[in-house]
């Protein structure tokens, strides 16, 4: 992969204000254009700090502390607010995990969907809306019509992430950041949306961070990943070599860890004492050495 | 009624429940009933794990709270340990309470947020009138794998894996006959599954329990189960010992379910 990476971040750290907690810890991170990187770790890893740190949406309790966040070559940490804010809603978008929570239960789908082309990118209303329509067949929806004037509760959990899926699509975005999309739906459902992502991100040529702490997933729609532990990236691989042989010893304890019917004996396995030791030595190291640094 | 114990802990024929479907109500008569599960038939033996598998809405939770009577069958019959429980008023069921609990998918929820861990663990043990309650839920906690010292903790300051060891501590406190657990892994991480899997599969073999484990997922399901029950529209589709339903699967439907499991494995065939 000779080209630019779509998406690059450096040294990124972000911190609690007051405790000065570390939440990032130096996150390198890289996103080919138009292909699809998994970001994996236990809950509470930071995976979503990371997404929402792109988004330029974290908590205001962080802040970002060093590093840069380039979407195609530019650093989103240099430019002023509003132009940082127009960019980001110009070239990225976001699938969510909990499709309900996702969308207003009191509000029709249609505004949910074309507000945003209105509101942030100008669109005119009438061409917003044929926009959502094509989508909406895009993504399978029969009768979009009726999806477009119905609300959420009227719809299944995998009828819902499909809008959601629509809606990221819609301003054709260069980069998506998919939040567990499939969380919380169960694996028949699951295994469509994963594929309806699959073929949506190729044919529209998108690049994808995909949040998951699920390495099944990661092994069907993913090029490459990088596993985060405590905001720290223990590894960063390509899937062909990760499922061969993860290189870091925790890796490895999550692979063993994620069930595989096929193996009962083989798998399941909780992540050993030691593993978690070592993990959690080699993160406080890093903080050592950068306390010292400073 | 001297009959010697049977080894059939749960002996479950032709159950049926319906309920009213209140969103389409007619203005005048009764609302027209939705049937969730359709003469089901099965037993779940003694020191057994009985794995019911399906996907979201074909009846798993129902089939649950069926079992341990917070749904009242419509229809057929429950038996449990010889007793049939299927129509029993609240009074008759209060001694049995304690012999059936529920561990839930979605531990926050279940647990009182204002109350600590201790007290959550033994509200039930006080309320069936167990003597030593502080020794009992202390000895549950080092079941679980907690230290003693969380008893004081609130649900808020635990990981979601830790708060479903509270569940579990809570339910083996009880020294039930049977535990119904449903979904108690689905929301959690691939690890804290694992740790929390292995706990489980750990204490059935040490206290001999007997487990109804309900998921939408078969991945989870098969080192801890010994039978596997799957539902579809309230109707099992299939029955049969976990080994023989991995290697063999035979509905149409289990099929679908296994082929849908994305394995961590890039040569998997998942198209
Ligand atoms: N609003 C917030 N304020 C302060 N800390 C937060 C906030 N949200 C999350 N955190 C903390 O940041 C860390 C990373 O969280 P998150 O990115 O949500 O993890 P993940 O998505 O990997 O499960 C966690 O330790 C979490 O407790
Ligand atoms: N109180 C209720 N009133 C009407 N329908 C219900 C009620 N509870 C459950 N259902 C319906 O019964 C079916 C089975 O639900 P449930 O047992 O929760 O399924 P599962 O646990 O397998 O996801 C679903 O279609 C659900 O919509
Ligand atoms: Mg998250
Ligand atoms: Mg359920």
């Amino acid at each position: 992969m000779t080209d630019r990476p779509f998406l690059e971040i450096s040294q990124l750290t972000a911190r609690l204000k007051g405790s000065g907690t570390p939440l990032l810890r130096s996150v390198d991170l890289a996103v080919p254009a138009g292909s699809v990187h998994g970001l994996v770790g236990e809950s509470g890893a930071g995976k979503s700090m990371i997404g929402k740190a792109i988004l330029g949406i974290l908590p205001r309790s962080v802040e970002v502390a060093t590093g840069a966040i380039r979407l195609d070559g530019t650093d989103l940490q240099s430019l002023p607010p509003a132009e940082r804010r127009t960019r980001v809603g110009a070239l990225t978008a976001l699938i969510p995990q909990d499709p309900l929570t996702a969308l207003n239960p009191s509000r029709r789908i249609g505004p949910q969907i074309t507000d945003r082309l209105v509101d942030i990118l100008g669109w005119d209303r009438a061409r917003a809306v044929d926009r959502a329509r094509q989508l909406l067949a895009e993504v399978q929806l029969p009768d979009p019509d009726r999806i477009l004037r119905s609300y959420p509760h009227e719809l299944s959990g995998g009828q819902r992430q499909r809008i959601l899926i629509a809606a990221a699509f819609a301003a054709e975005p260069r980069l998506i950041i998919a939040d567990e999309p499939t969380t919380a739906l169960d694996v028949t459902v699951q295994k469509q949306i994963l594929r309806l992502i699959r073929e949506m991100q190729e044919r529209h040529g998108t690049a994808m961070l995909f949040v998951t702490h699920d390495l099944g997933v990661v092994s069907k729609v993913c090029q490459s990943l990088s596993v985060l532990y405590a905001g720290k990236i223990v590894e960063s691989a390509r899937v062909e070599d990760f499922f061969r042989a993860p290189a870091h010893t925790y890796s490895r304890a999550l692979l063993a860890a994620s069930p595989r019917y096929t193996d009962p004996h083989g798998s399941l396995m909780p992540v050993p004492d030691e593993v978690m030791q070592a993990v959690r030595a080699e993160v406080a190291a890093f903080d050592e050495g950068r306390a010292a640094h400073v | 009624m001297s009959e010697p114990p049977s080894d059939v802990l749960y002996g479950v024929e032709h159950l049926h429940l319906s309920l009213p479907d209140l969103t389409r109500k007619p203005l005048l008569g009764p609302a027209p009933r939705i049937h969730i599960l359709n003469d089901l038939s099965f037993t779940i033996r003694r020191g057994e794990v009985m794995g019911i598998v399906g996907g979201s809405g074909s009846g798993k939770s129902t089939l649950g709270r069926a079992l341990v009577r917070l749904l009242e069958p419509t229809g057929g019959h429950v038996r449990f340990d010889g007793t049939d429980i299927t129509h029993l008023g609240e009074g008759e069921l209060r001694p049995l309470r304690r012999r059936f609990q529920m561990i839930f998918q979605d531990p926050m929820s279940s647990l009182n947020p204002r109350r600590t861990v201790g007290a959550i663990i033994e509200a039930p043990l006080a309320l069936h009138g167990f003597d030593d309650i502080a020794r009992r839920s202390a000895e549950a906690l080092d079941q679980v794998g907690l230290p003693r010292s969380f008893a004081r903790r609130f649900p808020h300051e635990l990981s979601g894996g830790q708060r479903q060891r509270v569940g579990i501590a809570r339910a083996i406190a009880m020294r039930p006959d049977f535990i119904l657990a449903d979904e108690i892994v689905s929301g959690l991480d691939v690890s804290s599954q694992a740790q929390v899997l292995n706990l489980l599969e750990g204490l059935v073999k040490d206290l001999g329990l007997t487990l109804a484990f309900i998921s939408h997922d078969l991945s989870v399901i098969r080192r801890l189960c010994q039978r596997i029950l799957v539902l579809h529209r309230g109707v099992i589709v299939e029955e049969a010992p976990s080994d023989q339903l991995f290697a063999a699967p035979q509905a149409e439907y289990t099929k679908e379910l296994l082929a849908a499991i994305p394995l961590p494995d890039l040569d998997q065939v998942w198209a």
